[in-house]
């Protein structure tokens, strides 16, 4: 039973984007397309599954002073085999995520959750923990990359769903659009959230 | 072109036109979370100039005659962020023994430098080519991370400035916090957009 809370409640209530609002920087950085928005989300969820079932797993036997290194270590190696993976089999993706698949290693969501959930419960929940997680950071990266995309190029993972003759507003696309879509939809979850 | 030349151009470049916060995405949890008081806002910038100079300097040299000699280039990422919180410790007991007031108002954030992905970003980016397939050297490197670090306290100080008025501003309430700090950001990176019009 608990297996299923564990993996659910990362989707929705204590969604880490909108809810713990950690890993902020590829929320924006790669939502300028749906597609970079899902790779990223995949990568990281990848991650985020592997070190939570290794710590978890080291739990007990790691020294509670030098926790937090043997963490980032355990992450980077994961991250080191996305990178290197993504790199020989989807070359393209690699480059458009650039600097931001290493920067996974620095995520916030991913050393928050091995602090606190990973380093207090048993693999099978760590493990559910990681999915849910995941996909919830998929989830509001690809909300976010939705609006940017729609808005700023007219298309849907690559797919036109605006008419030809929609201007597209560039701004979406751009740094700024980044910040002011991630703004008004905190903005509106918060209102949403007061009204219940 | 000499060198302050060269030195100017990539000052105004770093703190202007590809600003580390408003243009690169990168440091932005510290950008958002430490930006409500102007003075904890400077500390924080003066924390991270220094993390940023000095691990741009080391991540050079470990990543030239450490694992670029010996064929391990795939051991960056562990290498550079091992640096980097060995780094951050080592400023953290050196504020908490000199500075305790300091200290005490950066609070949580002081170790999250290591997890700031400015530091880890710059590091990279000095050790990755330029579009023009050159690569810069040790002082560049060194003095990258160092302008960096300005253009990210730049931006911090003006936030907090900011900041700081808007609290008093009566406004929604779902606005606030948050939601109210990413609109301010957008329209900052919206003004930072016009820099990229500078040939220089």
């Amino acid at each position: 039973m608990s297996f299923f809370k564990e993996l659910t409640k990362g989707i929705i209530k204590e969604n880490p984007t909108f809810v713990i609002v950690l890993g902020m920087c590829p929320t924006l950085a790669t939502t300028t397309s749906v597609k970079n928005a899902i790779g990223m989300g995949i990568a990281a969820t990848f991650v985020l599954i592997c070190s939570n079932i290794m710590i978890s797993l080291i739990k007990n036997i790691t020294p509670d002073k030098i926790r937090i290194p043997v963490y980032v270590v355990v992450i980077a190696a994961f991250v080191s085999v996305v990178d290197m993976a993504m790199a020989a089999y989807l070359p393209d993706l690699h480059k458009s995520l650039g600097l931001f698949i290493p920067l996974i290693v620095v995520n916030c969501i991913i050393l928050g959750r091995a602090e606190a959930f990973a380093n207090k419960n048993n693999v099978l929940n760590s493990m559910a923990d990681g999915i849910g997680m995941g996909l919830g950071f998929t989830l509001s990266l690809s909300v976010v990359a939705t609006i940017r995309e729609l808005l700023g190029n007219g298309t849907w993972l690559d797919m036109r769903i605006l008419p030809q003759s929609y201007n597209p507003m560039l701004i979406a696309i751009l740094a700024p659009g980044a910040f002011f879509t991630l703004g008004f939809l905190m903005a509106a979850i918060n209102m949403l959230k007061e009204k219940r | 072109m000499g060198f302050f030349g060269q030195l100017f151009v990539m000052a105004v470049s770093a703190i202007f036109i590809q600003n580390f916060v408003l243009a690169k995405f990168l440091g932005l949890c510290p950008y958002l979370g430490v930006s409500k008081k102007l003075d904890s806002a400077f500390g924080m910038g003066m924390a991270v100039i220094f993390v940023m100079t000095v691990a741009s300097a080391f991540t050079f040299l470990i990543d030239k005659y450490l694992l670029v000699a010996n064929g391990l280039e795939y051991l960056r990422t562990l290498a550079f962020i091992l640096t980097i919180a060995a780094l951050v410790q080592f400023v953290e007991m050196v504020i908490q023994k000199n500075a305790p007031a300091l200290y005490k108002s950066l609070g949580v954030y002081l170790p999250l430098i290591t997890t700031n992905c400015a530091v880890l970003g710059v590091a990279i980016l000095n050790v990755t080519p330029l579009p023009d397939g050159s690569t810069y050297n040790f002082l560049w490197a060194t003095l990258n991370g160092f302008l960096s670090g300005v253009g990210f306290t730049f931006v911090l100080l003006a936030m907090a400035g900011i900041r700081e008025r808007l609290e008093l501003v009566d406004m929604p309430k779902s606005m606030r916090g948050f939601a109210s700090g990413l609109i301010l950001a957008g329209t900052m990176a919206l003004a930072f957009y016009g820099f990229m019009g500078l040939k220089i």
